[in-house]
């Protein structure tokens, strides 16, 4: 029977080929414009490392005080860490993994003199950054607790960065020139790129085609006085001037993550931050009770607002443009099938019952979907291939086609289409067969 | 004309008039809102900016050795106004939508803190000398810096300079001392105190959160710095390229141990609105879509009226009806419902703007959008049911008499 109705459809389809062309046209669009942002919006609100999201935390600590808060009206404790909670709290080395983090952005020079030097963006961070976050390691490794304690002048750096510098070659034990001083390479990271950049979200607001190039240990870069290349905010004047000055201030500028496991680690955890600053209060650091949050990776990229307000707000708009299409497609349906009220009610005097009519223009439906689908699907190609054209660079690199969103697609044209085909179709079955013969 | 046959005519078809009504509606509704957020980022995207744009690049000098700057400077800016087509150059820590901004918060008192009224948080230009010149700033009262000014203003202990003079923008000064002139008053950010001696004419920040605080920028001369490591070369536009390739050589040359770029303002302000203007044109290219998605609607669904009512059509011309009276029947029947369309539509566009305001930041609708959208979507509605209306005029009237 199915097979008879599609021939049916075809055929109906073909009698008015303006009609179906124009729906086949509204359907088409509308799915890939809400396909194409889709795609974008998917890309942006992914979580970077599933498999471990639920068990990274970053804290916050108030240490400006309720008087910050006040201007600005928000609830919000400083996003960042200042450099002496961050030591006190890697010193304390309460959770399983941990690491306080910075971003960098040193020359490099290359061995090869014609070169001009290139500065190079990076982070500096601890050695249980790399096993905290799962960096994958095309050579070596990180560095070890030692380095971290020795202060070493060791590196890790990107196959990117690797391939500039040695040409691709395993590069262990060579050195690299950062800032007039040698490193030695302890690992090549491999294409390691998340997005968004969740390590470190204050600075990178999220996302950035750019790799990071290379990792130092923390306190070789305060030693070697490498700046903080990222947001720096303060809630007054540092007394003292330059990066030192910076050290001995209140300004907060380090990212913080820990990796705490099950639900009583992160009790614990946040009991231990709370005990901190009941203790740097007693100490009379400051005179406002303690306050402290510790948000689980999630909670953090929801709190940075890491999806950016255009990509929801351009998925809206497309969602809207997809509504005002199968609204367009449903009128013309009906005007399409009322057109063939005689021939539904020859069908029914015959015998069809109304389920027989349903089937008959629901496959119809279908097939302006299907057909609505694959123009789609090209223009959906189209559009991903051409979005960043539309869409802010960083973002537009990370739309993807793939075979989900290619089916994703089709079936939201198929099953849209064919829910604006309900109601006309709703009027085709309750055509009355003995007006129709009448009239004829 | 008569509307109430056309009322009664649509009474009988309800189904397909309501859904040209929400087709209309629909488009209005996305139509107002998509318009709106178009013109936010085209006013956002051409905000007047009060330096010579056309004329401007910025050459930065990275990893030079900071103890350096104050001999490296005045070297490099020698050799720059060497180049030929140069006609000012100097330094500054950063240009207007560069991105790399350094807010600070200013009162109108030795004690205003955050909270106090006319606290300004002002993006902080530090300029070397001649920058005024560089830029193209236009002054507006006072004076720009005197040497003596730019030789002794070191930044002291902290961020800010030991000098206690600085320029503002028109806008930060109006909001500062609004209704009086800002000539001779002192700003204050604890312990330091600066008094305005000239005024320019709006520029605009390095970063434009929102289009009110787009000016709210200060100068402050300071000597050569290893923090003025940006130089600012100025030509006549048709000589920029040129003159940016040679200063970018030149300045090579002499740090070859830095990082040097080049970049023409125009380069800059591009990369900075690249995303605005990218998704203003998403938007108009959506608004299109949609547009012509409506428009084609509206063609099919009174092309299937038209057709069912060829017979009413003919006996209509039988008993006298012109074909202009058949043709303005259904222009009018269009006007009435892109009518309902329009004010269910304006109601839509207002509660998704709402919905819109409250979740994403965005402004109020100004009311404008509403008449110029309802403007919009009638002549869409005319032009479209013209093919099919014309075609119901053709219909001759020896219709009637034949069996339906």
């Amino acid at each position: 029977m199915f097979g008879y109705y599609l021939d049916l459809a075809l055929r109906s389809l073909k009698r008015s080929p303006g009609l179906t062309v124009l729906m086949v046209l509204a359907i088409g669009f509308g799915v890939a414009a809400s396909m194409t942002t889709w795609s974008v919006f998917r890309a942006v609100s992914g979580d970077p490392i599933p498999w471990k999201s639920s068990r990274l935390f970053v804290p916050q600590l108030d240490i400006w005080g309720p008087d910050s808060r006040k201007k600005s009206g928000y609830d919000d404790l400083p996003e960042a860490l200042d450099y002496t909670d961050a030591m006190a709290l890697m010193r304390d080395h309460r959770a399983k993994l941990q690491s306080a983090m910075y971003q960098i952005s040193p020359s490099v020079v290359p061995a090869d003199a014609a070169k001009h030097p290139i500065n190079i963006s990076g982070h500096a961070v601890y050695s249980e950054f790399f096993p905290m976050l799962d960096v994958p390691f095309q050579y070596g490794s990180g560095w070890s607790a030692k380095d971290d304690h020795e202060r070493a002048h060791v590196v890790v750096i990107s196959s990117k960065l690797n391939q500039k510098l040695f040409g691709g070659a395993n590069s262990v034990g060579k050195t690299v020139d950062i800032e007039g001083k040698d490193y030695r390479v302890v690992g090549v990271a491999n294409h390691w790129n998340p997005q968004p950049r969740f390590y470190d979200l204050v600075n990178s607001g999220g996302f950035h085609t750019d790799a990071e190039d290379l990792f130092v240990p923390f306190q070789t870069a305060i030693d070697m006085g490498m700046p903080n290349d990222g947001n720096t905010n303060c809630s007054e004047i540092p007394k003292e001037a330059g990066f030192v000055g910076l050290q001995h201030s209140s300004c907060v500028w380090i990212a913080y993550m820990a990796e705490l496991d099950g639900a009583s680690a992160v009790r614990s955890y946040r009991d231990y931050l709370n005990n901190y600053m009941r203790q740097q209060q007693q100490s009379g650091r400051f005179a406002w009770p303690p306050k402290t949050k510790l948000h689980s990776l999630p909670g953090w990229l929801s709190y940075e607002h890491v999806v950016p307000s255009d990509t929801k707000v351009s998925l809206l708009v497309a969602l809207g443009l997809l509504i005002v299409c199968l609204v367009n497609t449903a009128g013309l349906l009906l005007a399409k099938f009322l057109r063939r009220s005689s021939e539904i009610g020859v069908r029914r005097a015959l015998g069809a019952p109304r389920a027989a009519v349903y089937a008959q223009f629901l496959t119809e439906a279908g097939i302006v979907g299907a057909a609505g689908g694959v123009l789609g699907l090209l223009l959906t190609g189209l559009g991903v291939a051409s979005v960043g054209w539309v869409l802010p660079k960083d973002i537009a690199a990370l739309a993807k086609l793939d075979v989900s969103l290619l089916l994703l697609t089709l079936v939201v044209a198929v099953v849209a289409t064919m829910l604006a085909g309900l109601y006309p179709t709703y009027r085709a079955s309750r055509v009355q067969p003995a007006w129709q013969l009448k009239s004829n | 004309m008569e509307l109430r046959p056309i009322l009664a005519t649509l009474r009988k078809h309800r189904i397909p008039a309501v859904l040209i009504v929400l087709e209309i509606a629909l488009a209005c509704a996305v139509l107002c809102n998509a318009v709106f957020m178009i013109s936010l980022r085209v006013r956002q995207m051409h905000l007047p900016n009060a330096i010579d744009e056309r004329g401007i690049s910025l050459v930065s000098v990275n990893g030079a050795d900071p103890k350096l700057a104050a001999s490296d400077i005045p070297r490099d800016l020698t050799a720059l106004r060497g180049i030929a087509g140069v006609t000012a150059a100097s330094v500054s820590n950063t240009v207007p939508l560069s991105t790399n901004n350094i807010g600070w918060s200013f009162g109108t008192s030795p004690d205003a803190t955050l909270a106090t009224q006319h606290t300004v948080n002002l993006s902080m230009y530090f300029v070397g000398e001649g920058a005024d010149q560089a830029l193209g700033l236009r002054l507006k009262q006072g004076r720009f810096f005197t040497n003596d000014e730019y030789a002794d203003s070191k930044l002291g202990s902290g961020v800010l300079p030991g000098i206690h003079v600085a320029v503002l923008t028109e806008s930060a000064a109006k909001r500062m001392w609004p209704g009086q002139s800002p000539l001779g008053k002192t700003f204050y950010s604890k312990p330091d105190y600066y008094q305005v001696v000239g005024v320019v004419a709006d520029v605009m920040r390095p970063w434009v959160s929102d289009a009110e605080h787009a000016y709210n920028a200060v100068y402050f001369p300071l000597a050569p710095d290893a923090m003025t490591s940006g130089y600012i070369v100025r030509s006549a536009p048709e000589d920029r390229q040129r003159v940016l390739q040679q200063a970018t050589q030149a300045l090579q040359k002499l740090n070859p141990g830095a990082v040097v770029k080049g970049r023409t303002f125009t380069d800059i302000r591009n990369r900075y609105f690249a995303d605005t203007n990218s998704m203003a044109w998403m938007l108009v290219l959506v608004c299109a879509v949609m547009l012509a998605v409506t428009a084609f609607g509206i063609v099919g669904l009174t092309s299937f009226w038209v057709a069912q009512r060829r017979r009413q059509i003919g006996v209509r011309r039988a008993v006298g009806a012109t074909r202009t009276d058949i043709l303005r029947y259904f222009q009018a029947e269009n006007f009435l419902l892109a009518s309902f369309g329009i004010a269910l539509g304006m109601a839509l566009a207002y509660g998704l703007n709402l919905f819109l305001m409250k979740h994403y930041e965005l402004p109020r609708l100004p009311g404008v959008y509403l008449p110029v959208g309802a403007a919009v979507l009638w002549a869409i509605g005319q032009l479209a049911v013209l093919g099919p209306a014309l075609r119901a005029s053709n219909v001759p009237p020896v219709v009637a008499t034949r069996a339906a």
